[in-house]
């Protein structure tokens, strides 16, 4: 996929993470589903290898999300990589619905595993990860970590056994976008220095503008020979929707008739 | 691994750690796909002649439980047969959680091994204590909780464990020189409850470390005219229901005896399978009290604890003649 079509593949997302929030008529989890976007289109767009006609392909790249509360990035790139069609896709938080506020494993919907309590998604990222390396399998793992969730010990534990085992097939993203559920979080727990953090635990790191395509396609493409790979990506919350970006009132939050209507036509704007 | 009264003895002064990881050994040529995991305590659970024979196939997590499970449930989801050990509280309650979501919600195939459940581990004291694990993980929805009585039942239950598809949590119990409840081969079948004698005034129901208490309580039963029939249920869940229906159809007293709090173990998942019958049958719980209890040597604190034969016997005594 090319950059204009990454930054459509972004664009769609943002589209139909404000449409299917707004149809939902619940509070969603906005802000870091914005903030993610970018990361998860060229994810998605460029560099996961999957058959979006064989979600089991056996061969295929695995995501996990570990910020499990970040479906509303999740699911959009599912549904724009064609995984899952647009009719699962609006079942969002309907009831008995497949596709709720938190993943549930489900493997004929391109989804890895379950989760919603933080700090677990990385640590199955590592099994799956050195499973590869066992078997001599060579697709590749990847995760996405909040950087809220980096408050959670296990994301540690992980962290030190990843380097460890020399994971060069692992590829952990920080959605660095400095703000979660109680504020921000230099006010909450300091996790300031977050790549230096993952460098002292033997990543190797690279921090990039995490709404850059560019920058994010680089780092991507950067190949570790004995470390696991972290991104730290530096995002801003509610990315894309101007009155969202840096209001943490969007974390988990639900949207009226008008905010809606008001964030479609900025989104709108800023392409034209 | 041959059950024979030669190997008992020996299986039975290594204790079921170290039992554990000979039985690991064991099954490791029949299971390509065995991997097998420790949170720094290898050598304490007797795999420390499996991480040298199969350094491949043995991935030490250090002291970091949570990750354990967690990636244990990553290699599980790639096809692994893994078994992650820990101590009891580090694993059963550190670690509830990853068990929880790996485990539980998503079903991965993975061994969760408890080893020195119970009061086992002795002067360590209650830090190191498995009280409450039994309530934790049989609370979990699709988790097989098992324990076996013995050394030879350890034999038996890893080797059952590595064909069995599907999320388990394995405690042992007892210490090293653990009494020796099999000499001979048996048929084990997890979820099946083993009758080991047949009694007319009152049934025993046990597992783990109290098979065996209970086997020797009914001898002492038996000296004053007491009859009693001794069940081994080694697995707790899902609970051997048709047994206990047959029981409740006989309608003689049921006593259960395990290693663990009365709350949450054993003895409560009986009661709950006999209330909303009705059915009028009796029952006594002797377990552990609700309590982080003075601390010493092994058995020392079951005699302290009302959980040696001796006490056993008198409690069921008492129970049979409040009647």
């Amino acid at each position: 996929m090319s950059y204009p079509e990454l930054n459509k593949f972004a664009y769609n997302m943002r589209q139909n993470i404000l449409e299917v929030s707004y149809h939902s008529g619940t509070s969603t989890h906005l802000g870091g589903a914005l903030s993610m976007t970018d990361v998860m289109a060229v994810l998605y767009g460029k560099v996961l290898n999957y058959d979006p006609k064989n979600p089991r392909w056996v061969d295929r790249d695995i995501f996990i999300l570990s910020k499990g509360h970040g479906v509303l990035g999740f699911y959009p790139a599912l549904l724009e990589a064609g995984i899952i069609s647009r009719e699962v896709f609006e079942t969002f938080q309907q009831n008995g619905s497949n596709l709720i506020a938190h993943p549930v494993m489900n493997l004929d919907l391109g989804i890895e595993s379950s989760n919603g309590s933080l700090g677990h998604g990385i640590s199955m990222a590592v099994g799956i990860a050195f499973a590869a390396k066992k078997q001599k399998k060579h697709f590749q793992t990847f995760t996405l970590v909040g950087d809220g969730e980096t408050n959670e010990g296990s994301v540690w534990e992980a962290a030190m056994l990843a380097s460890h085992l020399k994971l060069n097939n692992l590829t952990a993203i920080v959605d660095y976008n400095k703000q979660q559920n109680d504020g921000y979080g230099k006010d909450v727990l300091r996790i300031d220095n977050m790549a230096e953090r993952f460098k002292a635990f033997g990543w190797h790191t690279i921090e990039v503008d995490g709404h850059d395509i560019t920058e994010l396609v680089a780092a991507f493409e950067i190949a570790p020979i004995d470390k696991p790979k972290a991104i730290i990506a530096h995002t801003i919350k509610g990315k894309g929707v101007p009155f969202m970006e840096g209001d943490n009132a969007w974390h988990h939050n639900r949207l009226t008739k008008s905010n809606y209507e008001t964030a479609i036509s900025s989104l709108q704007e800023s392409v034209e | 691994m041959e059950i024979t009264s030669k190997t008992a003895r020996q299986w039975a002064r290594l204790g079921p750690r170290g039992v554990y990881g000979q039985a690991i050994l064991a099954i490791a040529p029949e299971h390509d796909n065995l991997m097998v995991m420790s949170a720094d305590l290898a050598s304490s659970s007797g795999l420390e002649r499996f991480r040298t024979a199969h350094p491949e196939k043995f991935i030490n997590a250090g002291i970091a439980e949570q990750n354990m499970v967690g990636v244990a449930a990553g290699l599980a989801k790639e096809g692994f047969n893994v078994f992650a050990s820990s101590f009891s509280p580090f694993i059963a309650m550190r670690a509830s959680e990853q068990i929880r979501m790996n485990l539980g919600y998503m079903e991965l195939n993975v061994k969760a091994v408890a080893i020195g459940s119970g009061i086992g581990m002795g002067f360590l004291g209650n830090s190191h204590f498995g009280i409450e694990d039994v309530a934790v993980m049989r609370s979990i929805p699709n988790i097989t909780v098992v324990s076996p009585a013995d050394c030879a039942e350890v034999v038996k239950l890893v080797k059952a464990a590595a064909n069995y598809k599907g999320p388990m949590y394995i405690r042992l119990t007892g210490s090293a020189n653990c009494p020796i409840v099999y000499s001979d081969d048996y048929e084990f079948e997890i979820g099946k409850s083993i009758t080991l004698n047949e009694g007319k005034d009152v049934t025993l129901i046990a597992n783990g470390s109290m098979v065996y208490q209970s086997i020797k309580a009914a001898e002492l039963l038996s000296e004053q005219g007491i009859s009693a029939s001794v069940i081994n249920m080694h697995t707790i869940k899902p609970l051997d229901t048709e047994k206990l229906q047959y029981l409740v159809e006989q309608g003689k007293p049921i006593v259960t005896i395990e290693e663990h709090s009365k709350i949450g173990g054993l003895g409560s998942a009986v009661s709950e399978f006999l209330s909303p019958l009705g059915s009028g049958v009796k029952h006594l719980t002797i377990a552990l009290p609700d309590a982080f209890i003075k601390t010493g040597a092994y058995d020392y604190m079951l005699k302290d604890q009302g959980l040696d034969a001796e006490s056993v016997s008198q409690k069921i005594k008492s129970f049979l003649f409040q009647r």
